[in-house]
């Protein structure tokens, strides 16, 4: 399917080149350059991955003749976590480098430095994993789109689960720093606008990367919760689950995990993944869908290794920009933003639109239970949230937005 | 009652992991003086090493001796990673100034970085479970998991073995005797090389122990070696430099604090929601503060014998050669027609670079003239950037108050916190001003009603445009250095320099001494605000890493880099620093295996720092 | 009138009595050794009157006016100049930068951030060091002089704030015996040029005998004698103290 669009879209390129439009004339050879940021060193486990996903859809553009058959390049540059670094590397890539546009970014913070220059220099910046709600609410700007389900979108597709559950004392573990914060106070806002009894009995915000897991579950089982919501992810996710396994943490309690089922998470517990937690996630090998069997193939053919989440987030913010270029026909970046508001393009994951409201791109993600079989960890019962339908209402996305974003 | 039970032992076993780590570094700085960054890298190294004999190579299995030797080979192999790097690299440059060892060890933590990223890839590697301590005990009602109880006891036999080592044997004899007076040591004829060898052994292998038996417990990843060391620096420092005991009481009690604060239920003082329970990052800077204050030395920690450890000598400072001042001029003038050949981008760095030069400078004049090493300089800088942002943020500032707000709050800083730092000297003096940085970090990055958090505060542009920023950044880091440069040769500066040189003689001619330190630091203080308040407007935006370790770490780089002992040295080292840095970060992705192994080569090559070797050359007739 | 009076001077350590009530006074342009076996209490003695240690009992008085326990530097301002034992200059500045950063202590110009210091008093302290016969090596280095010559270089540094009084902690410590008595008699000269009180140290008895005007003997933190040097000398508990008599010289 996605060859198909591709070929359409090709077809359309070249009836632009038959009719002679002077801007594709006139930039025909120069290649279109995205200024890619990242935090390649200190996010090595995730940005791998995320990469590769990358080339594989710019690798496919470009054999599908590039946009107007100009040829798409990448900069790639390594913020080291450092905002101040990444704004430094947006200077450089813009002024010297000349990039069309700028992409990338992994941490919020990171993202909003981004963005911030973006908005200053009036560039397009089009923000990848960046889950921060930020980023399109409170300081969104017109230069500014986001790709993937943002922490209001996850934890609101785990609310909808939650309140399926016959319990009401929840307690919470979250990394304490913006993305922890945000996803509990808004599990917890939304869990109890949709089930008012509920209660909420333990809050844990141990510093991220740093757990005291024995201590944080010691003190989350002293006010014996009937639920856990956990937003902890990586090493600490792995040292919570540890900890709470040996002690019966989770014994007789549902817990609810942001993007525990991801494999980036997931895979490093191996066979002491937990079981019957509910998660966002995405189950690469289950899922199916022509345009996502298609990625998965191509990705295994590419690098003989299966796709994690953060491929599909190069893969499809790739995709998005090739689809804006398509339809813009420039680089002109008043036009490239018009082109990203509203814009319509095939993921990995199916249908995906770049809100006009805010900017906040479709995407969903998998919500389902984490099972072990064959002594890995992997997500049954799943189903495709699709994430249209886990954003607040327009009005309130019109409130939470600067007037002259 | 039994939660508070099962929580003692929480706090119990987190402190046998932390004093592991921490003993290591303790006994390598009491000997060698050297403030070993690298000690983190040896604690991932040995985490890594560890798991591929147990799990990695997979032919070892599950099996008990697998696994504890496994561990335990892991540690020595680190051990003798450790005399290398002793051999080769630490030998060379036990006799360059005070703490220009730590430049070393940086470099050799950015490269083990690469290095291991290299042989064992980004993601995180889960370690198999101690054999046979899977399960958990039966505290009263509780489960307790077996291998944290055997943790709890690991921490004491080691201590225990530790002391049999330094008071039942010469060997440990000598290190106790090395520990109180290095130069006693020598002048009973032992081979302090081979004492200091073997001290750099033991430390390596002991944090490489450390890291191996965190396996069963955590994931092996790629942070671990920053996320230790800060904690290790704070244990040392609590217990007394040194002082193997004194690391486990500070273990003991932070891992305490630590695991009981978690307990601590939400109150309300004055309408406002104060989590205790939500501090954790806090405690452990907080009690080093405390206890720094209130005994200077660690817990159990012993003042170093004084007239021997102010025993460098530092050189005369001269007028500035001619040749130099015309290269001074020259530069300037050069910086001024910049923008008529530099593109954007160049116009951008030179930005930054002067930015740091202003930063660098404002840490030399303490460090150099006044002899207060700072380990926390960025406290200073990420209060000046937030005091322009945050005027910006609410009170709608005008960039011309931004930048007055940023070093206003920067210089109150200081001056709070120098009060307290003056009181110190040596390591000591810069742990406590790493402890305030810790603190304004946190407060940036926790108070997020008003700081904005991690998240930061955006939207702070400047009201010119690049090139006009850029002449502003000029006038005001050359103003700057030019200030900082007079104070030097000021009669102020003499006092400072006597403070330094001699507390006896200074206070025998009427010098206040503390006074005139506390002085000196704030006006560091005010110099490295007002480059936090240009970064501020430079980049836009303002984030709690401006006064996080990594920052303060750059500054102190490029002090080193360039050579304390030289008023343009850090002007030098800021500029080759940031240079290297900016053109490595776009030439290769291996570029902090590259900028260390470049660090490592400037600190052999020029134990002076650079600018301290030129003006070596120069005047070398001088005999100073 | 005497310049410096001491009276009824105590200060133990743990329960052992390191001065054990001493009173002495010293005159202007008087040249008094404090004398005595090591362990007898001069340091101690001498750290109190400085500032740097506080009396538990006794008074300390400089022209009459009580400065016990006063800190070293509100000493100095009264005009106090003192040498230490081992020699404490500013290592990292030349010899005429030592005494003009003296003078400008004197002067009140420390708290200057823009004034030139290298040019401020600088022929004032050429002619001080004048004085000491250091003039001519006004622009080395301090960390690198001899040992002697840095002595004078103190004696300089202690003579910037136009002292009243002068302590000097064993001055010839580590000094050939040459050297020793020619700065003791240099001490003497400007002493009593200047008509300065100096209070000294000693274990060179050919120097003790030899420049001090009066000699006081302290034994374990008490005072057994005191009077010119020909009668200190005669003294039977000081010849007991000394081990027998006859060899009081050398020795520490």
């Amino acid at each position: 399917m996605t060859l198909k669009r591709r070929e359409l879209l090709a077809g359309t390129a070249a009836a632009g080149v038959l009719l002679g439009s002077p801007t594709v004339l006139r930039a025909q050879n120069a290649p279109i350059r995205i200024g890619e940021i990242n935090s390649y060193s200190t996010q090595a486990a995730f940005l791998g991955p995320y990469r590769n996903g990358w080339n594989l859809a710019l690798e496919e553009a470009n054999a599908a003749g590039g946009i107007d058959s100009r040829r798409l390049e990448t900069l790639f540059r390594d913020d080291a976590g450092k905002p101040e670094d990444a704004v430094r590397h947006a200077g450089e890539l813009v002024a010297a480098e000349k990039v069309d546009l700028l992409a990338g970014g992994f941490l919020s913070n990171i993202g909003l430095a981004v963005a911030g220059y973006a908005k200053q220099n009036k560039k397009l910046y089009v923000a990848s994993e960046p889950l921060t709600d930020a980023i399109v609410w409170s300081q969104g700007n017109r230069y500014t789109f986001r790709l993937r389900p943002s922490t209001y979108m996850q934890a609101a597709m785990l609310v909808e689960e939650a309140a399926k559950l016959p319990i009401t004392r929840w307690a919470t573990i979250s990394p304490n720093y913006e993305y922890g914060q945000s996803a509990v106070k808004w599990f917890k806002e939304l869990l109890v606008k949709k089930k008012p009894g509920v209660q909420f009995v333990a809050e844990q915000f141990p510093a991220l990367g740093r757990i005291d897991a024995g201590a944080t579950a010691q003190a989350i089982a002293a006010a014996n919760p009937e639920g856990i919501f956990n937003v902890t992810f990586a090493a600490d996710l792995a040292n919570l689950v540890r900890q709470g396994n040996t002690r019966g943490l989770f014994e007789r309690r549902a817990v609810v995990s942001m993007l525990t089922g991801e494999p980036e998470y997931l895979d490093p517990l191996a066979d002491e993944a937990p079981e019957g937690w509910i998660v966002t996630g995405y189950p690469w090998d289950q899922v199916n869908t022509p345009n996502h069997v298609k990625f998965r193939e191509a990705y295994r053919r590419r690098f003989n290794d299966y796709p994690r989440l953060g491929s599909v987030v190069g893969y499809d913010t790739v995709n998005a920009i090739v689809t804006m270029l398509r339809q813009s026909r420039t680089t002109d970046t008043e036009k490239m933003v018009d082109a990203m508001e509203g814009l319509k393009f095939q993921s990995a994951f199916g249908d995906v639109e770049f809100r006009k409201i805010d900017h906040q791109a479709t995407l969903g993600a998998f919500v389902g239970k984490t099972k072990l079989v064959n002594g890995k960890g992997t997500m049954v019962d799943w189903r495709y949230a699709d994430g249209k339908d886990y954003l607040p209402s327009d009005a309130e996305v019109a409130a939470m937005r600067p007037k002259d974003a | 009652m039994s939660a508070l039970a099962v929580q003692f032992l929480n706090g119990l076993a987190s402190a046998s992991a932390l004093f592991l780590v921490a003993c290591g570094l303790s006994i390598i700085f009491g000997v060698s003086r050297i403030v070993n960054f690298a000690h983190g890298s040896f604690y991932m190294l040995g985490a890594y090493l560890a798991w591929t004999f147990t799990r990695g190579l997979g032919w070892v299995g599950y099996g008990p001796l697998g696994f504890w030797g496994g561990i335990l080979a892991a540690a020595l192999i680190v051990g003798l990673i450790g005399v290398l790097i002793e051999l080769v690299l630490l030998r060379r440059i036990y006799q360059a100034p005070e703490l220009f060892q730590l430049l070393a060890t940086f470099g050799v933590v950015l490269v083990v970085q690469d290095v291991t990223m290299a042989i064992w890839g980004a993601q995180d590697l889960l370690g198999p479970r101690a054999p046979g301590l899977r399960g958990a005990i039966d505290v009263m009602g509780q489960r307790f998991p077996q291998y944290d109880a055997l943790l709890i006891l690991i921490g004491p036999v080691v201590l225990g073995l530790l002391w049999l080592l330094f008071n039942r044997t010469r060997w440990g004899t000598l290190v106790r005797a090395a520990t109180a007076d290095r130069e006693m040591v020598a002048a009973l004829g032992v081979d302090q090389r081979k004492l200091f060898t073997s001290v750099f052994f033991l430390g390596t292998f002991l944090a490489a122990l450390g890291g191996g038996l965190q396996l069963p417990r955590e994931p092996v990843q790629l942070h671990m070696d920053m996320a230790i060391i800060a904690d290790a620096f704070v244990v040392v420092v609590v217990g007394g430099m040194g002082s193997v005991g004194g690391a486990y009481l500070a273990a003991l009690l932070i891992a305490q604090l630590q695991a009981f604060m978690l307990l601590v239920p939400d109150f309300e003082i004055a309408g406002l929601t104060i989590s205790i329970a939500k501090m954790t990052l806090i405690p452990s800077f907080l009690v080093m503060a405390v206890v720094l204050i209130a005994r200077p030395y660690g817990l159990l920690g012993k003042a170093p014998s004084h007239a021997r450890t102010q025993a460098s000598v530092e050189p005369v400072v001269r007028v500035t050669p001619p040749l130099l001042a015309k290269f001074g001029f020259a530069t300037v003038a050069a910086l001024i027609l910049l923008p008529l050949i530099a593109d954007e981008y160049g116009l951008m760095v030179a930005t930054e670079i002067l930015i740091f030069v202003l930063m660098a400078a404002s840490l030399h004049f303490m460090m150099g003239p006044g002899g207060m090493a700072s380990f926390g300089h960025a406290a200073y800088f990420g209060l000046g950037a937030y005091g322009a942002a945050l005027a910006a943020k609410h009170f709608d500032a005008p960039m011309e108050a931004g930048l007055v707000a940023g070093p206003v709050l920067a210089t109150l800083g200081g001056i709070l916190f120098g009060w307290f730092c003056v009181r110190l000297s040596g390591v000591y003096l810069a742990m406590l001003t790493l402890a305030f940085a810790q603190i304004v970090w946190s407060i940036a990055f926790q108070w997020v009603a008003v700081t904005g958090g991690d998240n930061g505060v955006l939207g702070v542009w400047p009201s010119i445009g690049k090139t006009g920023f850029f002449y502003l950044s000029l006038a005001l880091a050359v103003v700057g250095v030019l200030l900082l440069r007079r104070a030097i040769y000021s009669p102020f500066g003499y006092a400072l320099r006597g403070a330094r040189d001699s507390a006896l003689r200074a206070d025998a001619i009427g010098i206040d001494v503390k006074r005139v330190q506390w002085t000196a630091f704030a006006i560091a203080a005010s110099f490295a605000g007002l480059a936090g308040a240009l970064f501020a407007y430079f980049k836009g935006s303002v984030f709690p890493t401006y006064a996080a370790i990594p920052k303060s770490v750059d500054a102190l780089m490029m002090v080193l880099l360039g050579g304390v002992q030289t008023i343009s040295g850090p002007l030098v080292g800021a500029a080759v620093y940031m240079g290297l840095h900016e053109q490595l970060v776009r030439a290769t992705e291996l570029w902090r295996l590259v900028l260390g192994i470049a660090i490592i080569a400037l600190v052999l090559a020029f134990p002076q720092g650079i600018a301290g070797f030129a003006a070596k050359r120069w005047a070398k007739e001088d005999g100073a | 009138m005497s310049v410096l009076s001491v009276r009824g001077l105590h200060k133990s350590f743990g329960g052992v009595e390191a001065v054990a009530g001493v009173d002495f006074d010293v005159a202007a342009g008087e040249m008094l050794a404090l004398i005595g076996p090591n362990g007898a209490g001069k340091t101690t003695c001498f750290n109190m009157l400085m500032g740097q240690l506080r009396p538990d009992a006794g008074t300390v008085s400089l022209d009459g006016a009580d400065i016990t326990g006063l800190p070293p530097r509100a000493i100095w301002r009264r005009g106090v100049g003192r040498t230490f034992q081992i020699t404490a200059t500013f290592a990292s500045m030349t010899v005429a930068e030592n005494v003009q950063t003296a003078l400008m202590s004197y002067r009140g110009d420390l708290g200057r951030f823009f004034a030139r210091a290298a040019t401020l008093h600088a022929d004032d302290a050429v002619a001080l060091l004048d004085q000491v016969g250091m003039a001519d090596q006004r622009d080395r280095a301090c960390g690198v002089l001899a040992y002697g010559d840095l002595k004078r270089v103190e004696l300089a540094v202690a003579l910037a704030n136009a002292p009243r009084l002068l302590l000097m902690d064993e001055p010839t410590a580590g000094m050939a015996p040459k050297e020793r008595v020619a700065l003791m008699e240099l001490t003497g000269r400007l002493a009593r040029a200047r008509n300065i009180a100096v209070l000294f140290t000693e274990h060179d008895m050919d120097v003790v005998f030899g420049q001090a005007d009066r000699v006081i003997v302290l034994n374990r933190g008490k005072l057994i004698a005191q009077g010119t040097p020909a009668e200190v000398r005669a003294h039977k508990a000081v010849r007991d103290v000394y081990l027998g008599g006859g060899t009081m010289s050398g020795g520490h």
